[in-house]
């Protein structure tokens, strides 16, 4: 059993008008098989929580903590914290030009895994995986989110999710940009790693659109940098209703 | 120093040489300097259908005209000329391999004449190690229907002072690929060019450098569209890092009035990936005829893509081997050309050396 922990979280970003508070306290505790949708406005610092937590350095951390099971986060490096069990599947997977799919894959689990996965498990695993998410074997020579369309992207990012088996993934806006067909098949996937392991959660989304097929533990609203209500999943069926209105008014 | 009058050694204020350190040419434009006439590319075997003569340059003289000072002192030095012929109709499917291995530097003049007969197909592997000092024109003549693929290498020792120039004339129906890689040397300047004799005829220019402390790394095409119906497609990329690097790349094409039904493009991308380096890129199309299919150009220089390295990064990927990839990636598309995974290997390898010079 992990817990992943964040408090009282402060983070600004630098702006040719000078810093800029996004987040302005944050509060919230995952443990292992939970999941956590974070639901909000645009612009309410969904993905900079998001970014925060997975190091970018883009994001200042002002003030509060993040720690997985007691490990301080914010102290370590980008990949640190990835070897520490942190996952971001990114809402614009980055294109790395000649950087094949393959050999990204089996970089990044070398990383994650300490060791080089043996090559005749390794190879199965990847196809079993891709096969999972209805990908063609052909996308493993392609060059790394170079040229793929948004649905290829974000089973690119669930793929990943599989082999490196982390201990808690956010998923941030997963579900923007995809057709019904490919929300299904990424939620599948995510529902499915979910369901062998003790993954935690934490959803990002705009839209309760994807919570139909990944069904929440937790719900919480988010505007101005801060979590504003919680409740459980009957809290995203009053968004679904009444939108964001009353949080933004308020 | 008195020079002879047919003879004006560049000044440096000259277009073709502004970019270039005069100073630290070794002599090889100098005229009280003598140049050796050598023969310093070797073939250890040839596969069936090539030959390999050694003629003298009187009886074998240029089949191109050229205002580029350092070829006009070869072509006063030279004696002779290596003379490497594809005979016709062969298809040589393993590769040509001329080597250069030059341990003692004296300044040094060389000529060499490749001649594809007509429908003819070949790769031709030159590969230049140690350190010299050579000033050097080699010519391509390819006949009607002929492909030739051209591999150059400079993995130079660290005081090399090389001036090349490299020029097809690509006949009727023909194809040039040429692949230039430069990582050695203090000072490489070359000149990958091209003309047509015929139409449909085809050129691939493709290269990339890699310039740490203190390299002078030159690359200057030139593809002059003579005639109707010739493509050209031009793809350079470059990385720099370390104080006083230094690479200059130019991307000279001529559309002639003669040359309806062009279609060119050129492109070059440099990666700065320290402070104290300093790329030039300069394309230049001069086009005379509207009735072209395509004519382009792009130059870009940037530096590492932070998005890039945090994606792989956040894969648990350490910061060193995720700048080795994106810089391997980068440079994938032209290494891949090579078609010779031994080579290929040993030039990633390379340049991750190159990477590992300036980040620790």
């Amino acid at each position: 059993m992990s817990t992943l922990e964040i408090k009282n979280l402060h983070v600004s970003v630098t702006t040719e008008a000078g810093d800029k508070e996004i987040l302005r306290g944050v509060d919230l505790v995952i443990k292992s098989g939970e999941t956590h949708a974070i639901m909000g406005p645009n612009g309410s610092g969904k993905s900079t929580l998001a970014y925060s937590i997975a190091g970018h350095p883009k994001y200042k951390i002002t003030s509060g903590s993040v720690t997985l099971d007691g490990a301080d986060a914010l102290e370590m490096r980008v990949d640190e914290r990835a070897k520490a069990g942190l996952f971001l599947a990114m809402q614009y997977p980055v294109e790395v030009p000649g950087v094949s799919v393959t050999n990204f894959l089996r970089t990044a689990a070398t990383a994650i895994r300490g060791e080089a996965p043996k090559v005749r498990t390794w190879v199965g695993e990847v196809k079993e995986a891709m096969a999972a998410l209805n990908m063609d074997p052909n996308f493993a020579e392609r060059s790394v989110n170079e040229g793929f369309s948004g649905g290829e992207k974000k089973r690119h990012e669930i793929l990943q999710l599989e082999l490196l088996k982390p201990k808690f993934a956010i998923l941030d806006e997963t579900d923007s940009g995809l057709d019904v067909d490919a929300l299904r098949i990424v939620s599948e996937g995510v529902n499915r790693i979910k369901g062998s392991s003790d993954l935690g959660i934490m959803l990002i989304t705009h839209y309760t659109r994807i919570l139909r097929y990944i069904k929440p533990d937790f719900v919480h609203v988010f505007a101005a940098g801060r979590i504003v209500e919680e409740g459980g999943p009957e809290l995203a069926d009053k968004l679904e209703e009444k939108g964001y209105a009353e949080y933004i008014t308020a | 120093m008195s020079l002879p009058t047919n003879y004006l050694a560049p000044s440096g204020r000259e277009e073709p040489w502004r970019f270039t350190p005069l100073n630290r040419l070794a002599g090889l434009l100098d005229t009280s300097v003598e140049l050796a006439s050598t023969n310093s590319l070797y073939a250890s075997a040839l596969p069936a259908g090539v030959s390999i003569e050694i003629k003298k340059s009187s009886d074998l003289g240029p089949i191109s005209s050229t205002t580029d000072e350092a070829t006009l002192r070869v072509r006063q030095a030279a004696q002779e000329v290596t003379h490497v012929v594809i005979a016709e109709n062969a298809e040589v499917s393993e590769r040509i391999v001329l080597k250069r291995n030059t341990a003692d530097g004296q300044p040094e003049a060389t000529r060499v004449l490749e001649t594809a007969e007509a429908n003819s197909h070949s790769t031709l592997i030159i590969e230049n190690a140690g350190n010299a000092i050579l000033a050097e024109d080699i010519e391509f003549s390819l006949a009607t229907g002929s492909t030739l693929n051209l591999i150059c290498l400079q993995e130079w020792g660290p005081k090399t002072v090389h001036l090349g120039r490299q020029h097809a004339v690509i006949g009727k129906d023909a194809t040039f690929n040429s692949t230039v890689v430069t990582i050695g040397g203090s000072v490489v300047r070359l000149l990958p060019t091209v003309e047509y004799s015929g139409p449909g005829s085809s050129a691939e220019l493709s290269g990339l450098y890699f310039a740490t402390d203190g390299q002078h790394l030159e690359h200057r095409m030139h593809v002059d569209h003579n005639v109707p119906n010739a493509k050209s497609r031009v793809n350079y990329k470059g990385a720099l890092a370390g104080d006083k690097a230094r690479t200059v790349w130019i991307g000279d094409v001529y559309i002639r009035a003669a040359a309806e039904g062009t279609d060119t493009y050129e492109l070059n991308r440099n990666l700065l990936l320290t402070d104290g380096a300093r790329a030039d890129s300069v394309p230049n199309l001069e086009i005379e005829t509207g009735e072209i299919v395509g004519a382009g150009h792009a130059s870009t220089t940037g530096r590492f893509d932070d998005e890039q390295l945090f994606y792989l990064e956040s894969r648990g990927i350490p910061a060193d081997v995720a700048r080795r990839l994106v810089i391997r990636g980068f440079f994938q598309e032209i290494v891949s050309k090579i078609k010779d995974e031994v080579i290929e290997e040993r030039l990633m390898v390379q340049i991750d050396g190159e990477l590992e010079k300036v980040v620790s």
